[in-house]
Order: structure tokens, then sequence, then C-alpha cells
């Protein structure tokens, strides 16, 4: 006698505890293992491109925050770099350092929580308590500097909106002498843990070519071995003053991925470190009339976010509102190779290697 | 304090016996009163054994936990279950009703069933049963049929799912929990849980059979589904398991189930392993049923660090682990054992 | 490896393709045909090794639709802006998932947000809206009745 199987269909999302967000997948089972996956998106689109058609240029900052709520200084920078670079605006060298002081700041919050929320996919619920902990600290940080915690909307084109306050530098000093000991506690409790390690080692491996091939980057590229950060393959801002490396994975599965995120910390509060010594005095705000008017024109600029190359693309008709404009969002084009990724893969692992992607819904669904 | 439970036996039995009823009816009162102490212990454990689970994770991962019902949240779980209680038991458009309904109202037998044969202290055991271990056994893996059956009747695709890994789950680690039992089974020659505690009078067990030990604890966190071995509920890939459709009080039962559950299963290591209710290093003055209850508290404490320490592991991996790895080594151990036995008996030592 | 600089890059395409306008300044930009499209693609990922597609989006300037396309080598600093116009009424543009893989999703976006066609997209269906939405948002003539003014 045979035994008959068939496959079935699940409906992984939109409402899910892992997708981090409102992400459905659509998952054709053979028992627990995946056939077929078809990645739905689009539960949190808000039109924010169509939005920034009727704002002023200042007006779209605060949209940008709520790409990656995660790291929206990151996202503000990717928008006024791209304005900055229509107008051709000299932007003063503090502003251009604190700005790498919040965005790694950002970045690091970035990660922290894509770590955190790894652990917890992975089903590790305590590595996600003490990665949001320390997150805390950088959120009192951006509290204290822009007045809000999660959408800081703190950058302007041609500066940042206001000057560093009294004792942020002494307490972000606090937070980097403190960091490497939690990162030997997130090493502790999650990196070094068996099942951890079982669970994702040779997870979906993604080659250095394939990588290239799909468009991925950030992290998930860097991954599998290929070096290409912005901040050293085309350092915009003040990057190439600081020393720093990029880390790269070697095999390119969902371990590297997450440990990648790590050890890119480390060397994001090494730049902290470096740019809070050099730190000059001086204006924090370039010479930019108060109503933003550019020329009739384009620019396209990219800047490194937490997930990946954050592009934005600006055409203005020369009024006062930009007539277009396009975020190149790193998740979203991240997850473009999900569908070919969970294939052949069991209902954890799928968890497991959407969870090392590390999407934000806000930024895959503008 | 030593004989308080069974002074107080034997004082109801007597003032029921002067009471002018017949030997046959006194024991049958008697026996009930006792299952029904039994049953207010398990039912009021589990209740605190919440509690205890949120302080426990709570202070692992740098928070403070539920401190406002109550005392230090002490009535924090019980608000809970008066919350659960009043909320709306849904049962779905196309569940199986009967079935439904049948899951949370069966899911407690098994414990209870067999807590009425576990040795809670010196003289303390509600039925001396001399296959005791063996009835264990056979009740405890009773869970598997009643979780499955929820899942199946519920209807939903991630419900079957996690009634699927029950089912395998526990195919797979009944086998070395049993196996593991047997070393212990050898050295005593007795499935009588009284008999087994006064057979490590001199070394407990665990000292005896750290294999045998190590085998039953990590089958026994599987046993009870919970981390790193929670495949069943997975609340990160599968939602809630098999309990996914139930609301109110229905979940409220399964989620208490898994802590008599717990409970049962440490009963048993204390049992077995940890030497039941003997006092150890002649502490004789503190009464045996604290000694037992001090152990039990203690496994569960290590069942609690487990899970808010480990990740959860794959489901091929689960049964990689179980066949590949406890099975043969448990194997092992009853050889060992059984060699071990021959040698001591045949040397005289 | 070692490319050429992006002066001489776009000197060498512009003998090669007499159809491209290139912007004057330095910013990379260039404007392709629809019909030299694919095959400009090709040579330049081949030929120049510009194997990493960043981005891909469209505007509508009203008379015409304008997508865009930017293309960089991985580890190396170089990007390319290249522009083609399609005319409004037909919006059809050859596909670049031959080419770069990872225009997938970014192509569905296109077409969804601004209903450019891209033929010999294995997969084009719309990606962020509704199956059943009707328009194409990003469109300077698209009109939205309700919400909460209505």
């Amino acid at each position: 006698m045979t035994l008959k199987t068939e496959e079935f269909l699940l409906n992984l999302g939109p409402q899910h505890p892992s997708t981090h967000g409102v992400f459905r997948i659509l998952l054709t089972l053979d028992g627990e293992t995946v056939v077929k996956a078809v990645p739905i998106p689009g539960y949190l689109h808000r039109g924010i491109e169509k939005l920034a058609e009727s704002r002023t240029y200042t007006q779209v900052i605060p949209y940008t925050d709520r790409l990656d709520y995660l790291a929206g200084m990151l996202m503000n920078w990717g928008y006024v770099h791209a304005v900055e670079k229509l107008m051709n605006v000299e932007v003063p060298e503090r502003a251009e350092y604190i700005r790498v002081i919040v965005g790694e700041l950002a970045r690091i919050a970035s990660h922290l929580v894509a770590t955190g929320a790894y652990a917890a996919d992975v089903g590790g619920l305590t590595g996600f308590i003490y990665t949001f902990r320390d997150r805390e600290d950088i959120m009192d940080l951006f509290e204290m500097i822009s007045g809000a915690r999660l959408t800081p909307s703190y950058m302007r084109v041609g500066g940042v909106a206001d000057d560093i306050p009294d004792g942020f530098i002494d307490k972000c000093r606090q937070f980097l002498d403190y960091f490497p000991t939690a990162l030997d506690e997130y090493n502790g409790l999650i990196t070094g843990n068996e099942i951890f390690q079982a669970r994702t080692k040779n997870v979906a491996i993604i080659s250095a070519e394939k990588a290239i091939e799909m468009s991925l980057s950030g992290p998930v590229l860097r991954a599998s071995g290929v070096n290409y950060d912005l901040r050293k393959a085309r350092p915009y801002s003040v990057y190439d003053r600081f020393d720093f490396e990029v880390p790269v994975g070697s095999k390119g599965d969902c371990f590297d991925r997450y440990y990648l995120r790590l050890l890119e910390m480390e060397q994001s509060a090494k730049i902290i470190r470096h740019a809070l010594d050099q730190l000059p005095e001086g204006p924090i705000k370039g010479k930019v009339p108060k109503v933003i008017k550019p020329t009739a024109g384009e620019a396209y600029a990219e800047i490194e976010s937490s997930k990946g190359i954050m592009g934005t693309y600006v055409v203005s008709d020369g009024s006062t509102n930009p007539y277009r404009v396009h975020f190149r969002r790193p998740s979203f084009v991240n997850l473009g190779y999900l569908d070919e990724m969970l294939k052949g893969w069991k209902i954890a692992d799928a968890i497991a290697i959407l969870g090392s992607i590390d999407i934000v819904l806000g930024e895959v669904d503008a | 304090m030593e004989n308080l439970f069974v002074s107080m036996a034997a004082g109801i039995r007597s003032l029921l016996g002067s009471g002018g009823l017949s030997e046959w009816a006194t024991d049958f009162l008697v026996m009930f009163l006792k299952l029904g102490a039994i049953l207010v212990y398990i039912l009021v454990s589990a209740l605190w054994l919440v509690y205890m689970e949120r302080k426990v994770s709570a202070y692992m991962q740098c928070r403070i936990g539920p401190n406002r019902v109550g005392p230090m949240g002490l009535l924090q779980t019980t608000a809970d279950i008066g919350k659960l209680i009043s909320k709306e038991f849904i049962i779905p458009k196309d569940a199986d009703k009967k079935l439904f309904l049948l899951g949370p109202i069966l899911i407690f037998m098994p414990p209870l069933a067999v807590f009425a044969v576990a040795p809670f202290g010196k003289g303390m055991v509600a039925i001396d049963m001399n296959i005791g271990v063996y009835y264990f056994l056979a009740l405890a893996s009773l869970s598997t049929v009643i979780i499955w059956m929820a899942g199946w009747a519920s209807n939903n695709k991630y419900s079957l799912i996690g009634s699927m890994r029950v089912v395998a789950q526990m195919v797979s680690y009944e086998m070395p929990l049993i196996l593991s039992i047997v070393g212990v089974i050898i050295l005593t020659g007795t499935l009588n849980m009284s008999d087994i505690i006064h057979a490590q009078e001199n070394v407990w067990f665990i000292f005896l059979q750290p294999l045998g030990f190590l085998i039953y604890l990590i089958a026994a966190v599987a046993e009870t589904n919970r981390a790193p071995f929670d495949l069943v509920e997975g609340e990160s890939e599968i939602i809630c398991g098999p309990f996914t459709e139930y609301s109110g009080m229905g979940f409220a039962m399964f989620f208490l189930a898994e802590y008599a559950n717990v409970v049962l299963v440490s009963v048993m290591a204390t049992t077995l392993f940890l030497g039941g209710w003997l006092a150890p290093f002649g502490l004789t003055f503190i009464p045996s049923w604290i000694w037992f209850l001090l152990k039990v508290y203690l496994m569960i404490f290590l069942f609690m660090w487990f899970r808010w320490t480990y990740p959860r592991v794959r489901v091929d991996q689960l049964m990689e682990f179980g066949w590949k790895v406890l099975v043969p080594l448990s194997i092992a151990n009853i050889f060992v054992t059984g060699i071990g036995k021959y040698l001591y008996h045949s040397l005289g030592w | 490896m070692n490319p050429k600089p992006l002066e001489e890059i776009i000197e060498e395409l512009k003998t090669r393709y007499p159809g491209i306008e290139v912007a004057e300044s330095g910013s990379g930009s260039i404007t392709v045909t629809v019909d030299q499209l694919v095959a400009f693609m090709r040579e330049i990922k081949e030929k120049y090794h510009f194997n990493y597609l960043t981005n891909v989006t469209g505007v509508d300037y009203r008379d015409y639709f304008e997508v865009v396309y930017n293309v960089s080598i991985v580890e190396q600093p170089h990007m390319l802006h290249i522009k083609t116009r399609l005319d409004r009424h037909n919006p059809v543009v050859p596909s670049m998932v031959p080419i770069w893989g990872g225009a997938i999703w970014q192509e569905r976006e296109v077409y969804d947000l601004l209903g450019i066609t891209f033929e010999g997209h294995p997969d084009l269906r719309r990606i962020l809206l509704d199956d059943q939405w009707e328009g194409h948002p990003l469109r300077k003539d698209y009109q939205w009745e309700g919400g909460r003014e209505s």
C-alpha cells in the first residue's frame, strides 16, 4: 500500500508573531517542508512617495522617519543627502560629524533590534529583552538630541535641526564604554548557544554571485563575503576620515548574517568614538534659504543604512514641493530573493530565514 | 510537623469511625479526601507556578515581573484566571464542537490520575500501588491523545501542524524516558515508588545513574512541551500549536495543565533519582514532605531556567536527537547498569 | 579588478551608441532610447562589469514616462544613472530581470504604482496595492475619490 500525501497551503501572516509586522507569505507545504513560497507585501503601504509630492521639501523629512522606523535617523539622512545633492548645498563639518554620530547610533539601535528579534524568532525570548534593554540607552540619547525617541526627524536640508545638548557627549561615551560588555552578554546568551548554532548554521546559504545578481545589500550581502559597504566603497559625508573595518561573512548562511550585525555594531561604536574625539566646532547648518526651492533637475543619492543601501531619487520642477520622490528601500529589494531562499526548508527555518534578512515593514511597504 | 498530614488523616479516620460508619465507608471517604487534597494542591500549585515562572523569567530578563495585584504580585495569576473565566469561550464555526470542548475538560485527567500514586512524604501516599512507575508511564502518555484531539478538532492548519508535532515528539521521547527509568528499576527490582525511595537511603540514584538522570531530564522537558522542546506551541512559528483556537478558560486549562505536567515530571524525578522525601545529610528535623517539595521545586526551577535560556530546536533535529542520541544512550545505560549490578552481586561488595 | 574611470566609460559608450544623450555634468546620467536599452544594458554589464542594479524607478512627466535605472559596480564607487523615455499612452519597456535578477520586485513596484509594463518580466503582478486596485497612484493624473475629505 502506498500512502498518499498532499500538499497544502498555509497563510503565514499578515498577522503572525514572527513576520516583524504585517507581512504575509503564502506557503505551499509538504508536511513541514516548504515547497513554494509567495511573499505578499503591501499591508503597510501608506503611499509615502505620493504623499511627498504634496509636501514641501522639509515636510517630507518626518515621513522618512516612518520608512525604517527602527533607524529613523538614517532614513532622514538618506533623504536630505539627496536633496543636498540636488541643490548643491555644502554641509558644515560639525553637522556632518553629528550626523555620523547619530547615524551610527541608529545603526546600533537597529542592529540591536535585529539581533534580539532574531533570538526571539529562533525561540529564545530572553535575548530579545537583553538587546532592548541596551537599545533604551540609545533611545534616551535620541530623546536628548531631538526630543523624540523613535521618529527623530532630526536632520534638515543642509545640516541638522539642533546642536548637541549639554551632557550628550558624556552620556554617549558612557554608553560606548558599557557597550562591549553588552556584546559579550549577547555572545554568551545567543551566539554561543549550541541550539542556536544548530538552527542557523548552513541554513539558506546565499552565494556571493547570487547576492550581487539579486541586488541584495547590507549585512545580507556582506555575509556572503562581498565587501560592499558604501561607507567604504563610495564614502559620503565624512566617513573617509574614520578608521574602521567592514566585516564580511564567509559562508552566507543565517548565522553569518546574524553574527555580522554584532561585528558591525562593534565597528559603529568605534566610528562614534572617533567622531566624538574629532568633533569640530562651527555652525550646524549650511547656507540654505528658508524656503527650499531647488532649480528643476534630478538627483539620486545613496547611503548605507542599517539594512543595506538606502537610495533616494528626487526630481524637482522648480517649485517648493518635490515633483517626484522615490526611495530605494533596502529591505524591500532584499526580500525579492525570499521565495527562492525559503524553498526546501522547514516552517521553523522559514521564520529563521526571514528574521536573518531583518526587514522592517514600514520600509518594505513604504 | 513530620506527621502533620499523616496524623490528620488518622484523626479524620477515627472521627469517622467513632461516628458509626462502617470500615468500608470510612476507607472510601478518607481516600476521597486524600485525592481531593491532592487535587487542590495541584491546582493551586499550577496557579502559583505561573506566577513563579513569570517572576523567574522576569529576573532572568532584568525585569521585575508582576508586582501589582496582591503583596508582591502574588495574586496576579488568580486575577488572570478570574479574567479568563469571564471571557467568552469561542468555538470556531468549522470546529468539531464535541471534541473541541472535550479537549480542555480531559487535559487535567492524566496528571491528576498519576498524582494519586506519588509519595509526597513519609507515609504520605494516597494509593501505595505496587506498579506505581508503570502506572505513571502508562498514564502520562495519555495527554498526547488529548492534545492531538484538541488540535484536530480546531480545524486550523496551525493547530494541525502542532498536533502532528505532539504525536511525533511524544512517540520519540517516550522511548528514552522509559528506558532511562529502567536503570533505576534494575537497581531496586521494584516498581513501587515508596520502595524505590527506601532503596535510596544510602545513596541517591542520581549518583548511581547520572546518565539515566540526564536522559530523563531531557526527555521530561520534551514530554512537557517546554523550551527548548516547545515545538508543539512554538509561538514564533505556529502561533500556539493545538491551542491556537482556544480562548478564555479553555485556553487556561491547557495552560495550567502544562504546569501540572511540569510538577508531575518533577515529582517523578525527585522520587526516582533525588531520593524522594529522604532528608540529605541527616537533616531529619525538617519534615520529609518539606524536603520532597523542596526538591520538586528545585527541579521546576531547573525547567524554567532551561526555558528562558535556550532557543527552540527544529523538528527534524528534535527527532534526530531523540532517536539517534537519546535512545542508544539510554540502552547503553541499561547495559552498563545490568553489568554493574551483576558484578556487584557476584563479587559480593 | 580596477575599472576605467567613469568619464572614459561614458566616452566609449557615446561612440558606440550615437543615439544616447549624456548630461554634461559628471553625474554619469545617460538617456537611452527604448529599442537600444537591452543591448546597452547588456554591454555595460558584460563589458564594463556594472554588475549591481541598485535602483529602478519611474517618473510621470505628463507627456511621457521616464524609467530610471541606477547601476553600479560592487566594491567600486562607480554609478551610472540611465534613463529611458516611454510613450505615455503605451508605456512598455523591456524587463531587466534577465540581466539583473534584482530588478524583479522593483519592476513590479513601478508597474504597480505607475502602470509601466515590463516585457519579459517573469511575474508581473501588483505588489504593494491590492490586486483589484484601479489605476496607478503615482501617475500625475491619478484621481481618488473617498477618504477623509469626502
